[in-house]
C-alpha cells in the first residue's frame, strides 16, 4: 500500500512539526509560580522595532529573575498596532499582561478609528528614544540642513520627500511636524509613504525622492558608504556612536524643533495601583541592568526611562500633538 | 574571469563530503517542512534557520542553501498535489499543475517544477555572480512609472484568460479588484470596505484567498456532488516525464528564467508578478490546439522557472545593496547578518571569501535537491490514490491549518470559509478563477505604483511616462492591443469563410 505510507508520512511529519512548535511554545511559559507569569504583547511583526524593544526587556528581566516568574511573548499582528492595542483593553483588569507600544500605535488609533487612546490604559514606563534622521543621496543638491530648509520655506512643492511609514507613522509626523515648525502649511509637503526601509533605500539610491526621514538603524551600510549622507538628527542631542556623532541636530542648526520616536510599556486598564507600581519596579530594576545598558548602545536607543503619571501626562501630550499634526492634513 | 576563479574558490571551499551530507540534510528538512500548508519558503526557512547555527561558516551556508531551495520546492509540490498554494508566488503553479495531478499527471508536474526550478536556480546563481554590482546600478533606477506601466501590460494580457464568456470574465476581474481593495489605504492611512473590522484593515492576505477558492471551494464543489458522482480514484498514470514533455517544458523553463530573473533584481519587483506574466505568455505562445486549463505542463514549467529565477535575482539587491525585497529575502537577511555577513554596499569587497561560499553554496543545494527530489516526484504523486472522501477531507484538514499559520488568527479561518463558499459559487456559476486571482494580485499593486509615481511628481500624470522603460512598454500594450484587435477582425472573416470553430477559446467548465 505505497499511497497510504506516503500519506502516513507527510502527517508524521506534520505531528512531529505540531510538537515541536507546542514545546516551542511550552518554552516561554509556566515553570516555576504561574502566578508571577506575565504575557508581554507585541502590536507588529518579528524583527520590528517594537518585537525589539519589548523582546530585549523580557529577555534581561527573565535572566535576571526580576520578576520571580516567566514571560510568554506573543506577537499580535495588524493595523498598525490596534489590533493588540483592542485586545490590551479588553483585557480590562488583568494583572498579567503587558504590551509594548510607541509612537507608531498612537497614529494607528486615530487612523483606524479606535474610541480609546494608549492613556486609557494603565500607562507603566516609556524605555527608550530614538532618534529620526534627514536623509539624502551623496549628489543631493542639499549641502546642509540649512540648503534643504531654504529650498523647503521657497516652493514646499519642489521637495519631494519619502518616509517608510504610512501616515500617522513616525516617518510621516517628523517631516509634518518639522514642516509646521518652519512656518510650511503641512498640507504642501509633498511626502511619499514606503513600505519600510528597503523600498525607501532604493527610492533614495534611485533619486526618485529628494529627501528621506527615517530612523537612522536600516541606514548605516549606505552612510558609511557615502552613498546616502544625513543633514541632520532629530534629537535634543547629538548621537554620541560614531560616523552619526558629527552629525549636527535640528536645533544646532537654528531650527527650534526636535523629534523623537519613542516606546514604552503599557498594562490593561482598571489595574490595582499596587499591582501597577509592582511592574514599574521591574522595569525599574531592568533598566539598572548592565545588560539593558549594552542593549541601548547596540541598537542605537537612548534611555528615557519615565514612570507611572508622569508617563501618562506624556502620552496625553504626545496624543494631542500627533491629533493636530493629522487634523491639520485633513486625515482625521 | 576573475569571477569564474573566484568562484571555483568557492566552490572547492564548500566541496567536502561533509558539507554534502549538510546540504542533503538541508534540502529534505526544507522539502519536509516547505510542504506543510501554510508554510511558504520564507517561513520554512524562518522556522529551520536554528539548526544552522552552531555550525561553521561553510556548513552552515550549505545547509541554510539546502533549506531555502527544499522549502521553495515544498512549495509547489502543494501547489500541485491539493490546490493549496502556500504562497503568493505558487498560487499560478496551482493552476495547471493541479489540473495536471488529476488527470494522472502528478509526476510529470513536479518534475517538470524540479527541473524547470533548477535551470532557473541555476542560471540565476550564475547571473548573480557575474552581474550583481552592475545589475544593482540599474536595478534602483527603475522607478514606479516603469512598475505601472508592466502592471498595465499585465491588465491588458490579463484579457486573454478571461475564457470562453468575456462577462463572465470581467465579473471575475472585478471580484478580484474589488477583493484587492480591502485594507488600509497605504498614502492617507484610511481603511476601505473593512466593514470596520480592524482585523481587514491590512487586506486580505492572498494565500487565504487562493486556498479558499481553489482547495476549500473545489472540497464544497466535490461534497455537493458526492452521491451523484461515482467514487473515481485519480489514476497515477507513468512515473517520469516523457520526451513530449520535455520538449514542451524545456522553452518554458528558459522563457520563465528571463522574466524571472530581473523581477527579483529589481529592488519591489515582487515574486509573484513574473510568474503569472510567465503564464500568460505560455498561454499565448501554446497556440490553437493546447491543453491550457485541462492541465498544460508550459503552464507549470514556465511560472515555476520564473519563481525560482527571481528568487535568485533577489540576491543582487541583497548582496549588492543590503536591500531585502521579498520576505523570504529579509529573513535571508537575518540569517546572513546571523553568520557575520553584513550585506551592503562594500560587501563584495570586504568579504568576498563568505559571499563566493555562499553562492558556490547556493548552486550545490540546488543541485542536491534535483538529486534527492526527482525520484521522490512519483512517490508524492501517488499520494493522489488516496480515496476522494479521504483525500478532501486531508484537503480540508491541511487548508484550514494553512490559513491559520499565516497571521495566528481565528479570523482568518472565516475568511477561508468566505471564499470557500465563493469558490463554490463560481463554480455554480462557470465564473473562471484566473482573473480574479490576477485581479487580486494586480491590483493593489498597480495602485501603489501609481499613486507612488504621481505622490512623486505632485499629480502631475506626465510623470507616467518620465521613465524609458515605462514608454518602452506603453509602446508594446499599444502594439499588442492593435496585433489582437487585427487577429480578432482577421479571424472573425475565417470563420465566417469556413464553418465556425468553438476550439479556438479553452472552456472553463471542466471542473472535477
Amino acid at each position: 500500500m505505497q499511497p497510504r505510507s506516503s500519506l502516513r508520512r507527510t502527517a508524521r511529519g506534520g505531528i512531529a512539526l505540531a510538537v515541536l512548535l507546542a514545546l516551542l511554545g511550552a518554552c516561554g511559559v509556566t515553570r516555576g509560580d504561574q502566578d508571577r507569569d506575565i504575557a508581554m504583547m507585541i502590536p507588529n511583526s518579528p524583527g520590528g522595532g517594537y518585537d525589539l524593544t519589548g523582546r530585549t526587556a523580557v529577555r534581561i528581566m527573565e535572566e535576571q529573575d526580576i520578576t520571580g516568574g516567566r514571560f510568554e511573548v506573543s506577537n499580535i499582528i495588524g493595523a498598525g498596532g490596534s489590533v493588540a492595542m483592542a485586545q490590551l483593553m479588553n483585557a480590562a483588569g488583568d494583572e498579567h499582561i503587558m504590551m509594548t507600544v510607541g509612537l507608531g500605535v498612537v497614529g494607528s488609533t486615530y487612523s483606524f478609528g479606535a474610541d480609546y487612546r494608549l492613556q486609557d490604559a494603565t500607562p507603566i514606563a516609556q524605555l527608550i528614544e530614538e532618534q529620526e534622521g534627514v536623509l539624502v543621496p551623496a549628489d543631493s543638491p542639499f549641502g546642509t540642513i540649512d540648503d534643504l530648509v531654504a529650498a523647503w520655506q521657497a516652493d514646499p512643492g519642489s521637495v519631494t520627500i519619502g518616509g517608510g511609514s504610512s501616515p500617522g507613522g513616525p516617518d510621516h509626523l517628523f517631516p509634518m511636524q518639522l514642516a509646521a515648525a518652519l512656518g510650511i502649511d503641512a498640507r504642501d509637503v509633498r511626502y511619499v509613504s514606503y513600505d519600510g526601509g528597503g523600498p525607501l533605500t532604493s527610492a533614495l539610491l534611485g533619486r526618485k525622492i529628494d529627501v528621506g526621514f527615517s530612523g537612522l538603524g536600516e541606514f548605516e551600510g549606505q552612510i558609511a558608504s557615502g552613498e546616502l549622507r544625513v543633514l541632520a538628527v532629530s534629537g535634543e542631542e547629538r548621537l554620541d556612536r560614531d560616523p552619526l556623532a558629527a552629525i549636527p541636530t535640528l536645533m544646532e542648526s537654528g531650527i527650534d524643533f526636535s523629534f523623537t520616536n519613542w516606546r514604552g510599556v503599557l498594562a490593561p486598564p482598571d489595574i490595582s495601583q499596587e499591582r501597577r507600581d509592582e511592574l514599574i519596579a521591574f522595569l525599574a530594576e531592568m533598566r539598572e541592568t548592565p545588560q539593558w545598558e549594552e542593549a541601548l548602545e547596540k541598537n542605537g536607543w537612548t534611555d528615557a526611562f519615565v514612570t507611572g503619571e508622569d508617563f501618562e501626562d506624556f502620552l496625553q501630550e504626545q496624543d494631542e500633538r500627533v491629533a493636530t499634526t493629522l487634523e491639520e492634513l485633513g486625515l482625521i | 574571469m576573475e569571477s569564474l576563479d573566484l568562484l571555483r574558490g568557492g566552490l572547492e571551499a564548500a566541496l567536502s563530503p561533509e558539507n554534502l551530507l549538510w546540504a542533503a540534510l538541508g534540502v529534505l528538512l526544507g522539502t519536509f517542512v516547505g510542504v506543510l500548508p501554510g508554510i511558504g519558503p520564507a517561513m520554512a526557512v524562518a522556522l529551520l534557520l536554528p539548526a544552522t547555527y552552531g555550525l561553521e561558516p561553510t556548513a552552515a551556508f550549505i545547509m541554510f542553501a539546502g533549506i531555502y531551495y527544499g522549502g521553495m520546492y515544498g512549495g509547489s509540490t502543494t501547489s500541485i498535489l491539493l490546490n493549496t498554494p502556500g504562497e503568493s508566488s505558487s498560487v499560478m503553479t496551482a493552476i495547471e499543475g493541479n489540473k495536471m495531478a488529476k488527470r494522472g499527471r502528478a509526476a510529470q508536474a513536479l518534475a517538470s517544477a524540479a527541473i524547470g526550478s533548477f535551470i532557473a536556480g541555476t542560471i540565476g546563481t550564475l547571473l548573480v555572480v557575474f552581474f550583481a554590482p552592475a545589475l544593482a546600478d540599474v536595478a534602483v533606477d527603475i522607478g514606479a512609472p516603469s512598475y505601472f506601466a508592466i502592471m498595465l501590460l499585465a491588465i491588458v494580457l490579463v484579457t486573454a484568460v478571461l475564457g470562453s464568456s468575456r462577462l463572465r470574465g470581467f465579473i471575475a476581474l472585478f471580484l478580484g479588484l474589488t477583493i484587492g481593495l480591502v485594507g488600509l489605504d497605504l498614502s492617507t492611512g484610511q481603511p476601505r470596505l473593512d466593514l470596520g473590522q480592524s482585523l481587514l484593515a491590512d487586506g486580505l492576505d492572498i494565500v487565504v484567498v487562493a486556498v479558499g477558492i481553489f482547495a476549500l471551494g473545489e472540497a464544497l464543489w466535490v461534497a455537493a456532488h458526492l452521491r451523484r458522482s461515482p467514487l473515481t480514484v485519480i489514476p497515477t498514470g507513468r512515473p517520469w516525464m516523457g520526451r513530449d514533455d520535455w520538449r514542451r517544458s524545456w522553452k518554458p523553463w528558459l522563457r520563465g528564467t528571463a522574466l524571472g530573473f530581473p523581477f527579483g533584481a529589481v529592488p519591489a519587483g515582487g515574486a509573484e508578478t513574473p510568474t503569472f506574466l510567465s503564464y500568460i505568455l505560455e498561454r499565448r505562445l501554446a497556440g490553437k490546439d493546447h491543453e491550457f486549463g485541462q492541465g498544460a505542463i508550459e503552464g507549470v514549467a514556465g511560472p515555476e522557472a520564473a519563481n525560482n529565477a527571481s528568487a535568485a535575482g533577489t540576491f543582487v539587491p541583497l548582496l549588492a545593496l543590503g536591500l531585502p525585497v521579498t520576505a523570504t529575502a529579509s529573513i535571508m537577511l537575518a540569517a546572513l547578518q546571523g553568520y557575520g555577513i553584513q550585506p551592503g554596499p562594500q560587501l563584495m569587497t570586504t568579504q568576498s571569501d563568505l559571499v563566493w561560499t555562499l553562492l558556490a553554496s547556493l548552486l550545490i543545494g540546488n543541485t542536491l535537491l534535483l538529486v534527492l527530489n526527482l525520484p521522490l516526484a512519483p512517490a508524492w504523486a501517488k499520494l493522489l490514490r488516496t480515496p476522494r472522501p479521504y483525500l478532501y477531507a486531508g484537503i480540508l484538514f491541511f487548508a484550514a491549518l494553512g490559513a491559520y499559520t499565516v497571521n495566528q488568527q481565528p479570523f482568518d479561518l472565516l475568511l477561508l470559509l468566505v471564499f470557500g463558499l465563493l469558490g463554490l459559487a463560481m463554480r455554480r456559476f462557470a465564473l473562471p478563477v484566473l482573473p480574479l486571482i490576477l485581479g487580486v494580485i494586480l491590483g493593489p499593486l498597480m495602485e501603489v505604483k501609481m499613486r507612488e509615481a504621481l505622490a512623486i511628481s505632485g499629480g502631475d500624470a506626465s510623470a507616467l511616462v518620465s521613465e524609458p522603460l515605462a514608454v518602452v512598454v506603453y509602446a508594446i500594450i499599444v502594439i499588442a492591443l492593435v496585433g489582437s484587435v487585427l487577429a480578432g477582425r482577421r479571424a472573425k472573416r475565417s470563420t465566417l469563410d469556413t464553418e465556425p470553430d468553438t476550439d479556438t477559446v479553452p472552456k472553463q467548465k471542466e471542473h472535477v
